[in-house]
């Protein structure tokens, strides 16, 4: 689906941002785009919907070259939802702010209100379809900007930091709805530096630092890997920083989830007594 | 935009940025009152050479030559106005000069003040000059303001950038469409712009009233600016060309023009 | 000694429909430092507006209650007055630098304050030391990163030596480990310098560990208020959607399942040490 070969970037300012990366994302995958902040995460991820192109190296969704179609093109299969949603909004009902994008993609109008009470409906905003969106709450504001992402429908769906300044409970939702999209079909791609978040959904973990890749796999994997860790300076999940303490114990160093944390050492407890 | 490059401030130090910039100011409203006083090519020649020096001095040749470029294209539109109008009416012209002198006299005094003002923000950064202001009894609300504004120009220009790519997203061209289209395409960018500045003036005005804003009647301040040996030799500079500039305006009569040095 | 106490406070935004807070009682010693905590719009941000007078000289809106700040009565001193007892760090940190450099924004408030030069730059330098930013001295806010602005930040309140200092999320825009230095920064200024922290978060898990006082509000009203381990460990704090640290959360899973740890972990070390001692015997 999303294809990134030798991609090199270089901002206007002189920074350079990407030195070097390859990567491919098949469809309907679940990535999570991980690394301190200014490791290039977001800078990568821009290339996807063609808003960066690279200095050096191609692009390649859906088997086209992001040099070779406009970003508005690339947008109707790649959504990309912003970290802050006030840089978006600006209609005077909910209802025009969805409705925006399917307009400039020239969808029917029937289409348009079809798409816009489904997206609504889709993240509990039917109350506020006349609402001026300036008068939600912050959390409303950001199911604002989603759904009118969502409402497109693109394949491939991009959401940049989505869990800061989120509250926890705000976040278990979202991490059901991210795992929803996904297991409709959709490719689903967070860039986020929320250890614990991605803990929790153990989806495909891109790490990156100063511009490059150092690792590509599963979560569970990379996370509880200590030198990688110490490469890309990310913190672990809690879970498996209590597991590196126990490790002359003869427990697995793998756990990142509190589930499995608590089988795995009620297990132990039955198998050490077993022995007695 | 290239004119705005001219005028920023960069980070350099020269004993010209040293300089008080209520002294520099000083000199450059000197610059502007001689320029003024004249429309003769002659002496707008030679003002117009008098703060190339200092420009090398400061090492800002390259910035300052921009912001020259950056006024061309006006200053241009003012030659060919000239040069039309000194050739429809003649008798308009001052001592007898060609049009094209004329003409030319009037570019260069556009030129000069422009490169006056120019020097004075290439070589005085917004701290310096907003202490300037404050020690100069502008009351500290303008002060500022002035600086925040300054302070958050990258800001907000990152900002509009940011606002603009949300919008590519989600499929707005900015490029297509007729010029009403186009300016329409601007209201997405423009009113998250608007109101994000909105929502960080509120917590700005959070943040100085939990730093005691308004505390004292007497704001004092960490640092203060002391006139030098630097600033008093530029004093005197600044008042011997008024004084010159007064006496040859007002004593040297006619002063001798391009036009009457040709042979005829 | 108590440095803070609040008795049914409760206040209403202009044009609210509904009070932010409600009938809020707290009492806060001397040196604690306090994790406050809860689901969005419980009013937590709301308090802390409270403590040092935002509430009610700068948003104007109904303030009923009463509220002591280091011995003063917020409603009858400016804001100007309680800024040199309560700082307040804010959640972003491009908005609370104004400056063209750091130092003179760490010199702001004192500038404000009209104090003489000298005590101005003896202040400054030290809390630019104290804060480890000795070296940003002379750069410009923009030049940042966001954990720097942030330290910067702490530094711009902390010159003005104030007794209690509030921190609204101040790591909400800053990765694990700049929210970690932070939060190492913050309880230096607690436990070296015996400032009275408030700290306003959500990541439990990386700050829970430096507080010694727990408050949980929800829809503006104090739900639970107590010591760190008790609190994090009641199905109250679970239920209403807090984000307990992970050990906290494992240690009640183990409870539930008949394994009993010798004391409530709430950071990943003292969990291992717990667990250390169950499944070696």
């Amino acid at each position: 689906m999303i294809e990134i070969k030798d991609v090199h970037f270089t901002y206007p300012t002189g920074v350079e941002a990407l030195k070097g990366v390859s990567l491919s994302i098949r469809n309907g995958e679940f990535v999570a785009v991980m690394g301190q902040n200014g490791a290039g995460k977001t800078t990568l991820v821009k290339q996807f919907n063609g808003l960066l192109k690279p200095t050096k190296g191609d692009v390649l969704v859906d088997g086209v070259n992001t040099r070779d179609i406009s970003v508005a093109q690339l947008a109707r299969k790649v959504g990309f939802v912003f970290q802050n949603p006030d840089h978006q909004l600006f209609s005077e009902t909910v209802e025009e702010e969805v409705a925006f994008a399917l307009k400039n993609f020239g969808f029917k109008q029937d289409t348009i209100e079809r798409r816009i009470t489904w997206a609504l409906n889709l993240l509990n905003l039917t109350e506020y379809r006349k609402t001026s969106p300036f008068m939600l709450s912050g959390g409303e504001r950001k199911r604002v900007a989603l759904a009118s992402v969502l409402a497109w429908n693109p394949k491939v769906v991009i959401l940049d930091e989505p869990t800061i300044g989120q509250d926890h409970r705000q976040k278990e939702t979202l991490r059901q709805f991210i795992v929803q999209l996904n297991a409709q079909g959709k490719t689903v791609v967070i860039v986020t530096h929320d250890v614990e978040f991605v803990a929790e959904c153990n989806p495909r973990v891109v790490l990156m630092t100063q511009g490059q890749i150092v690792a590509d796999g599963e979560a569970k994997r990379i996370l509880t890997n200590p030198n990688i860790a110490l490469k890309a300076s990310i913190v672990s999940p809690q879970i498996t920083q209590i597991f590196q303490g126990l490790t002359d114990l003869g427990l697995p160093t793998d756990v990142i989830d509190v589930s499995e944390a608590k089988k795995i050492l009620i297990e132990y407890l039955e198998e050490e007594r077993g022995k007695r | 935009m290239s004119v705005f490059e001219g005028f920023r401030f960069r980070h350099v130090s020269s004993p010209i940025h040293r300089l008080d910039p209520r002294v520099k100011f000083l000199f450059v409203l000197v610059m502007f009152v001689a320029a003024v006083l004249f429309y003769e090519l002659l002496p707008l020649l030679v003002l117009f050479f008098i703060p190339v020096p200092f420009v090398l001095v400061a090492g800002v040749q390259r910035q300052w030559l921009r912001s020259l470029r950056g006024a061309m294209f006006l200053a241009v539109f003012l030659l060919v106005f000239n040069l039309v109008f000194g050739f429809l009416s003649p008798g308009t012209i001052p001592w007898g000069m060609s049009p094209i002198e004329y003409a030319s006299a009037m570019f260069l005094r556009f030129l000069v003040l422009v490169e006056s003002f120019s020097i004075f923000f290439l070589t005085t950064s917004p701290d310096h000059l907003s202490l300037a202001l404050e020690q100069s009894h502008v009351p500290y609300e303008f002060t500022f303001a002035f600086t925040t504004a300054v302070r958050f120009v990258p800001v907000l220009a990152e900002e509009a950038q940011t606002i603009m790519d949300a919008q590519k997203a989600r499929g707005l061209e900015l490029e297509r469409g007729n010029f009403m289209k186009r300016v329409r395409n601007y209201i997405p960018i423009l009113i998250p712009l608007i109101v994000s500045a909105i929502r960080r003036s509120l917590e700005l005005a959070e943040a100085m009233e939990s730093r005691a804003w308004g505390a004292a009647k007497k704001r004092t301040n960490l640092y203060v600016l002391k006139l030098r040996r630097g600033d008093a030799t530029l004093i005197i500079m600044s008042i011997i060309l008024l004084a010159m500039a007064l006496y040859v305006r007002n004593f040297v009569s006619p002063l001798p023009t391009i036009t009457s040095l040709l042979p005829k | 000694m108590t440095i803070i106490e609040t008795k049914s406070l409760s206040y209403t935004y202009p044009g609210g429909t509904k009070p932010s807070i409600r009938d809020v009682s707290l009492t806060i010693e001397k040196g604690e430092f306090v994790i406050l905590t809860g689901p969005s719009g419980c009013g937590k941000t709301t308090l802390c507006r409270c403590f040092n007078g935002l509430i009610p000289h700068f948003y104007a809106g109904q303030l009923e209650g009463e509220l002591a700040v280091a011995g003063l009565k917020v409603s009858e001193h400016p804001i100007s007055e309680m800024a040199q007892r309560v700082g307040l760090v804010f959640q972003n940190p491009e908005n609370q630098l104004f400056a063209l450099s750091v130092e003179k924004d760490v010199a702001f408030g004192l500038e404000n304050l009209g104090k003489p030069r000298d005590e101005i730059r003896k202040r400054v330098d030290w809390a630019l030391q104290t804060t480890g930013i000795e070296e940003l001295r002379e750069r410009a806010p923009h030049e940042l990163s966001g954990g720097q602005q942030q330290r910067v930040a702490i530094a711009c309140v902390l010159a003005m030596q104030p007794d209690i200092m509030v921190f609204d999320e101040p790591t909400s825009f800053l990765d694990p480990l700049g929210a970690q230095k932070i939060f190492e920064v913050i309880n230096e200024l607690n436990k070296k310098l015996g400032i009275t922290v408030i700290l306003v978060e959500h990541r439990l898990d990386l700050a829970s560990k430096y507080a010694d006082h727990v408050v949980i509000m929800e829809n503006g009203k104090i739900l639970l208020n107590g010591k760190p381990k008790e609190i994090f460990n009641s199905e109250t704090a679970r239920l209403i959607g807090v984000g307990i640290p992970k050990a906290t959360r494992l240690w009640q899973m183990l409870q539930e399942n008949g394994v009993k740890l010798d004391g409530v972990p709430t950071s990943s070390d003292e969990a291992t040490q717990l667990l250390r001692e169950v499944l070696k015997t």
